[in-house]
């Protein structure tokens, strides 16, 4: 995952501009700032506010609202591991419980190294090859927990597989 | 040089690896890679076409060569694999351990009846010529040269219904928007396929993605639209970013914007991605997100066919429902019509998913049993263990024992059953599964993703993991079995969408077909019914 970039005014401006002129414009403004960001940082609520006439209060309702968007910046990876029923049936929770151990993190919180943020998911659309987990923007199945360790271990050296 | 590797270099031997997130997820990148590689190694012409997945997911990657009696496939290859496949000769087609002959005559693929699925892991995706060569927009330039009222009673006639779920009949939907008047209306897919068990509109995303484009703008002309919007969930990036370069594609040839195809009508599309929020899949709290705030659901009425985005008459479909369009109008309403059974027409992409030994989609006609979709094209479970139960149509939907795989997919015997086909998932749980942790799951799952606006799901599922954590732990059972069913009944009455309102539908069929595994006050309570 790329570096995340420090709290810029004038970057987040420019970010927003891109989307000013579209219908609904708040989530893809969001989308926008965490992408270059990693997080929505507070300052870019007054921002969003002012650009679209909204009050603080109604942009942080949605930012708030919506599991994706963060108040701080994530480790270098972001582990996600599925945990809806189909990942169940083949051994999500166990899985998960290893991550855990294995990490040395609980949900949500990441690395001492910052090495990796530690979620969890509702589904990433890869039920028939159970148990699925994603990192980054790449999506892995039939993720054992011996394949976890070794998929954590390539993104730790920066070789993704 | 052999006269072999002579041949090869002269006409470039097409090889499929798929771009389907599923077969990324099982390393086709590498694949893909090795081929390249090992064939440069070797001083053979390879041309390798990314395409989408054909469905056999256990078989990913699934790698196919491109022969003059058809496509051979081997799979599931690995990167390892490639070296092997080469000496084996797989670009002559040879047999080798990972060989299945021709992709068409698998007979998981051959019993199936594809009609929305029937260019998916066949064309290049990012294609258009692949797909025009395929049919491709022919359903598009019929409904051109039809009156919008022809084309909503076309796809009324053909009687498909809502594959998101609900079932409504998709023609009477776009009828209602048609008689709305307004200068401004939208067409909204629904593509946040948040259900487990469903990658139906993944996979057609990924792999066929201009049969979306032509069944939005099937739509918009129908209804006289003139903007539309893909709401893709964020937990799929390799979707979003194949439609967004699609409708890139499709503009850049015509397909989309303005002069569709040099007709006088516009239509412009438009890919958003959701941020999370399973509730974004009910259709009013996607036009909330939509429109930029928290996905709260409204209540209805208001329709939003009547006022939906930005409060004007609005479509929203599902993507399968739209896809299901442009062979709706290519091929008329009575072919499509044919398949299926009772009140439910067409066929449906069933996805087979969780412990399962061949996961992976089978588009069949309405009417198929769950148990010949569980054994004679899902081959049982993964574990090799017996099948206890399966969860059909999602985490809202009934969870059911072998009792009752003889049910017909269909709708109306779905219903009658206290169950439902929903978007067409099917989630296997073997013997080792404990009902009474998967029932609280369904609690603790609507109490996560509950917009919080209405009372009955957002405290009543709360509560419900706690009765259900006091009845597991054997703390006044009886009362508590009855205190459940009466929380069931507030939730499933009065809740104001379906995530309160079906969030009852996998806790009682879990109550109802496996009360051992909520202690024996549940057994008991059972039985006297």
């Amino acid at each position: 995952m790329a570096d995340r970039a420090p709290w810029s005014e004038d970057r987040a401006r420019s970010i927003l501009s891109e989307f000013q002129d579209i219908r609904g414009a708040l989530l893809p403004m969001l989308h926008g700032l965490q992408e270059e960001f990693g997080c929505i940082d507070d300052p870019a609520i007054p921002l969003l506010a002012d650009a679209l006439n909204l009050s603080q209060a109604e942009v942080h309702g949605v930012v708030s609202f919506y599991e994706d968007f963060r108040k701080t910046r994530p480790g270098r990876h972001v582990l996600k591991v599925c945990r809806a029923e189909a990942c169940q049936s083949m051994g999500a929770e166990a899985l998960l419980a290893h991550a855990k151990s294995h990490l040395s993190v609980d949900r949500g919180e990441t690395t001492a190294d910052g090495a990796f943020t530690l979620e969890t998911v509702f589904c990433l659309g890869n039920c028939a090859l159970s148990p699925a987990v994603l990192i980054d923007e790449d999506l892995f199945g039939r993720v054992s927990p011996d394949r976890l360790d070794a998929l954590l271990a390539d993104y730790r050296e920066g070789v993704p597989a | 040089m052999s006269a072999q590797s002579e041949r090869a270099l002269r006409d470039a031997v097409t090889v499929y690896v798929p771009r389907d997130a599923a077969a990324l997820s099982m390393g086709a990148d590498a694949v893909a890679r090795e081929i390249a590689g090992e064939a440069d190694r070797r001083g053979l012409s390879v041309k390798i076409v990314r395409n989408g997945s054909r469905g056999l997911l256990w078989l990913e990657t699934l790698v196919e060569v491109a022969l003059p009696e058809g496509r051979v496939a081997y799979g599931p290859v690995t990167k390892g694999d490639v070296v092997g496949l080469f000496d084996a000769g797989f670009l002559e087609g040879k047999d080798h351990a990972l060989a299945h002959g021709l992709t068409e005559e698998i007979p998981y693929l051959k019993g199936q009846e594809r009609l929305t699925f029937q260019n998916c892991g066949i064309i290049d995706p990012l294609s258009v010529a692949d797909y025009q060569s395929h049919g491709g927009f022919v359903g598009l330039e019929r409904a051109l040269s039809m009156a919008p009222a022809d084309i909503c009673a076309e796809v009324t006639d053909s009687g498909l219904r809502g594959r998101g779920g609900a079932g409504f009949p998709t023609g009477i939907k776009w009828k209602t928007v048609l008689d709305a008047q307004g200068p401004l209306k939208f067409i909204c897919c629904n593509a946040d396929e948040g259900d487990s068990g469903t990658f139906a509109d993944r996979m057609i995303m990924e792999g066929d993605p201009f049969r979306l484009i032509e069944g939005m703008t099937i739509a918009a002309l129908a209804v006289e639209a003139t903007e539309g919007y893909v709401y893709i969930r964020s937990e799929y990036p390799h979707a979003v970013a194949t439609m967004r370069e699609a409708v890139r594609l499709a503009e850049a040839e015509g397909w989309l914007g303005k002069g569709i195809h040099g007709s006088k009508r516009d239509f412009h599309l438009e890919i958003r991605m959701g941020a999370g929020a399973y509730i974004c899949g009910e259709e009013t709290s996607m036009l909330e997100s939509l429109e930029g705030r928290r996905g709260q659901v409204r209540a209805k009425p208001p329709l939003p066919a009547l006022e939906g985005f930005f409060g004007k008459p609005t479509v929203v479909n599902n993507v399968l429902s739209l896809c299901s369009v442009p062979v709706v109008l290519s091929k008329g309403a009575a072919y499509y019509r044919d398949f299926g059974v009772g009140r439910s027409r067409g066929t449906q992409p069933f996805q087979l998913a969780g412990n399962i030994r061949h996961g992976g989609i089978v588009e069949k006609a309405f009417g198929i049993t769950l148990h010949d979709l569980l054994y004679d094209f899902g081959g049982g479970t993964a574990s090799g263990r017996p099948v206890r139960a399966v969860q059909s149509g999602g985490p809202l939907g009934a969870y059911l024992p072998a009792s009752l795989f003889d049910t017909p997919k269909d709708y109306e015997a779905f219903a009658a059953r206290e169950a439902m086909v929903g978007h067409g998932g099917i989630v296997v749980f073997d013997d080792t599964v404990d009902m009474a942790a998967q029932a609280r799951f369904a609690m603790e799952f609507c109490a996560a993703e509950s917009c919080g606006k209405c009372t009955p799901c957002r405290v009543g599922s709360q509560r419900g993991v706690e009765v259900i954590d006091r009845i597991r732990a054997g703390i006044e059972p009886a009362a508590n079995l009855a205190l459940l069913e009466d929380l069931c009944t507030v939730l499933a009455d009065g809740s104001l969408c379906a995530m309160g309102g079906l969030t009852p539908m996998p806790v009682r069929s879990a109550l109802k077909h496996f009360p051992e595994d909520f202690g024996p006050s549940a057994i008991t309570t059972e039985a006297a019914e």
